[in-house]
């Protein structure tokens, strides 16, 4: 089955068209490393894709479900790491991954272990229960992987994973983020010597909305 | 662009559970913080002196006891109602919230179970600060109690409504005032209406009190429903 | 393809007001307690009946646009409630100059109906820099519509809390002249109603129709790459 299947995908602001037919079809367990310049629509894809932006026009399938009408379906398969850590600053870091796992519907007693685990996966036991405007932008974004991968998702959309991150970060992130899992992912990045390596496809964003998608050279 | 289709009668997660999680976080982030209620409060007594001064009076009773303290909750609740969706805003906590497989219409609950818990504490300080600053007995505050009670669930209702507009615009602060105040015009009518004859200088008065408890219920229904009925369209993008 | 009709429409509209002008000045009695001035009631309420049903009309155009997502009906909904607003400040003026000539005061709280409308009217004079607050265009339509459905609910509210405030040491004005009006009077009463009821559609139309027009100009221009004619970002919905 098809993870993502996209057919002259159209989103408008207003007059500007931020993606102009925009067609791809990822298959479950492929990775898709998304470029572009900057105002390209990268993000606005990934949004559409994560069903928090409805499309202007165009057909749109995301685990096999049709956007924005059966948008409720997927919903909680999905992981999504954007620019924002979705993270609220005066809660912990404990605090707030339980949040999220209560609105995941992750049963009370499975919670606590899967929090602490993920915690000491990014390295950020000693800090969990620090409050989050404490934090530096790193640790937050360390955070805000536990919070991608914590209702253990189908499907990853994820706007540039590495930013902030540290070296080591960097390398935990790629575990926990990484194409092992049998994870679709879609990973918008500006860093295609990091990515490329392990994307099968590639689509190509331009300013005017426009897309282009190639398969990988290299896998 | 059509609307959604409609989620599944029972969505994934339970809504409550969704309520639970949201007014929970909510409650504990007031706590530690403390960023709303004790400005709303102070605000409050503050206010009270103002109009001692203002109206030349040390002690009310009445009409204008009823009006003086409708009035101060009325602007100090719309402190809290404007900071009430600010975390989300700022944060990115409506994504948040729309990435999870819920029921939105938990985000109303529970945001207006909030605003509703804050004014209740709000006014379980204030009421007697004011009873103490103006008024002679206390023998009208359990039936005082209920009327703000009625009173607060609308406001509840309204105000969770409109800040969770307003906190999208340009001039947020501005515009939670400027949209509630004629909208709470019925609801501060129904009040006023029913605490004025509570607080008269003879002793409590029950003057169509039933009657403008079931204007301020009648109020209370209508806005809780039509929150509940549009709020989904207000989180869609 | 707004303005098809609009020119019946309008000469419809222009013979109603005669007629009921006619009627008003030539027909209907005079009344025994305020005089001539008593026939500003056949502007005055028809006008406020007209712009109370229109706001409701906008609340009905919101719930269909909220529900089929088309910003046609957000179009609609925002001219009536626009349409309305303007005869609300006509309704208010004409309350005053009624109430300045009957009891010598430019405004009385003792009439609820009066009152009432003051408060609907300062309730939907907030439309406009709620709207106009939020920028992104589609975000807008939607609270708008949310806004407009929430006031329709608040009108009946608003107007219950209203008149049981009301002290019974002042009975409502307009018993005097309600209870039991002549049939001459009742008439002339109707005719005018009809004939705000036709202004109100008509000028709601020609709105639409001007909308319309310069949304297409708009686009053709938009479409030949022409300079834009002004970068200020536009507030008020555009019509397709």
């Amino acid at each position: 089955m098809n993870a993502i299947e996209l057919r002259g995908l159209r989103r408008e602001y207003g007059e500007r068209a931020a993606l102009r037919d925009v067609g791809l079809r990822l298959e479950a367990g492929e990775s898709l490393a998304v470029l572009g310049p900057n105002g390209a629509g990268k993000t606005t894809l990934l949004r559409v894709l994560a069903t928090l932006l409805r499309p202007s026009g165009g057909e749109a399938r995301v685990l096999g479900a049709r956007l924005p009408d059966e948008a409720w379906k997927v919903r909680g398969r999905i992981g999504f790491l954007s620019h924002e850590p979705l993270l609220y600053r005066d809660l912990n870091g404990r605090e707030n991954l339980r949040f999220h796992a209560r609105l995941h519907g992750i049963e009370r007693g499975a919670i606590e272990e899967r929090i602490s685990f993920l915690l000491a996966a990014v390295g950020m036991e000693r800090r969990a229960d620090d409050r989050v405007a404490e934090l530096s932008a790193g640790m937050r974004q360390r955070l805000a992987i536990c919070r991608c991968v914590l209702h253990e998702p189908e499907l990853l959309l994820l706007d540039e994973p590495d930013s902030h991150l540290d070296a080591p970060g960097r390398e935990l992130a790629r575990e926990l983020l990484g194409p092992g899992e049998g994870r679709t992912r879609v990973v918008v990045t500006h860093d295609p010597e990091r990515f490329l390596p392990e994307a099968d496809k590639v689509l190509r964003l331009a300013v005017d909305g426009s897309a282009e998608l190639t398969e990988a050279a290299l896998r | 662009m059509t609307a959604e289709a409609g989620p599944p009668a029972t969505p994934v997660v339970p809504s409550t559970v969704a309520f639970r999680a949201i007014l929970g976080k909510d409650l504990r982030a007031e706590l530690r913080t403390l960023q709303s209620l004790p400005a709303m409060a102070l605000f409050a007594v503050t206010t009270f002196v103002i109009f001692r001064f203002g109206l030349d009076r040390t002690s009310l009773s009445g009409d204008l006891a009823a009006g003086v303290l409708w009035a101060t909750l009325l602007f100090a609740a719309i402190l809290g109602i404007n900071r009430l969706f600010v975390a989300e805003r700022e944060e990115g906590g409506f994504d948040a919230i729309r990435l999870a497989p819920i029921d939105r219409t938990a985000l109303f609950a529970a945001k207006a179970a909030a605003l509703l818990a804050y004014l209740v504490v709000l006014e379980l300080v204030v009421v007697p600060v004011f009873a103490i600053f103006f008024l002679d007995s206390a023998a009208a505050l359990a039936p005082l109690a209920l009327v703000l009670l009625l009173a607060d669930l609308g406001l509840a209702a309204t105000g969770t409504l409109i800040s969770s507009m307003a906190v999208n615009s340009r001039a947020r602060d501005l515009l939670a005032p400027l949209v509630l105040l004629p909208l709470a015009v019925p609801l501060s009518i129904a009040a006023t209406g029913a605490i004025e004859p509570l607080l008269a200088l003879g002793g409590p008065g029950y003057h169509r009190f039933g009657t403008w408890l079931a204007v301020l219920g009648l109020y209370d229904l209508v806005f809780l429903l039509v929150g509940y009925a549009v709020f989904d369209f207000l989180l869609e993008d | 393809m707004y303005g098809k009709g609009l020119r019946p429409l309008s000469i419809a509209t222009v013979a109603a007001l005669v007629v009921s002008l006619s009627l008003v000045f030539f027909y209907a009695p005079l009344d025994a307690d305020q005089g001539f001035i008593q026939k500003i009631f056949y502007l005055h309420v028809p006008l406020a009946i007209t712009a109370l049903i229109g706001f409701v009309i906008g609340g009905v155009f919101a719930i269909l646009h909220l529900r089929s997502g088309d910003s046609r009906w957000d179009a609609y909904s925002y001219v009536s409630i626009h349409m309305s607003v303007i005869f609300g400040v006509a309704v208010l003026i004409t309350g005053s100059i009624w109430a300045k000539a009957s009891w010598g005061h430019w405004w009385v709280w003792d009439e609820p109906t009066l009152v009432s409308f003051l408060i609907v009217f300062l309730m939907y004079a907030t439309y406009y820099p709620f709207r106009y607050a939020i920028e992104d265009r589609e975000r807008q339509a939607r609270y708008a519509s949310v806004f407009a459905i929430t006031t329709g609910a608040f009108v009946p509210l608003n107007f219950i809390a209203v008149r049981m405030a009301q002290s019974l040491v002042h009975p409502r004005v307009f018993a005097t002249t309600n209870g039991g009006l002549p049939g001459s009077m009742m008439l002339t009463f109707l005719v005018s109603l009809l004939a705000m009821g036709l202004l109100w559609v008509t000028l709601v139309k020609f709105e639409l129709t001007a909308k319309s027009a310069s949304g297409q100009i708009k686009r053709l221009r938009r479409a030949l790459d022409a300079p834009p004619s002004g970068s200020t970002p536009r507030v008020a919905p555009e019509v397709s």
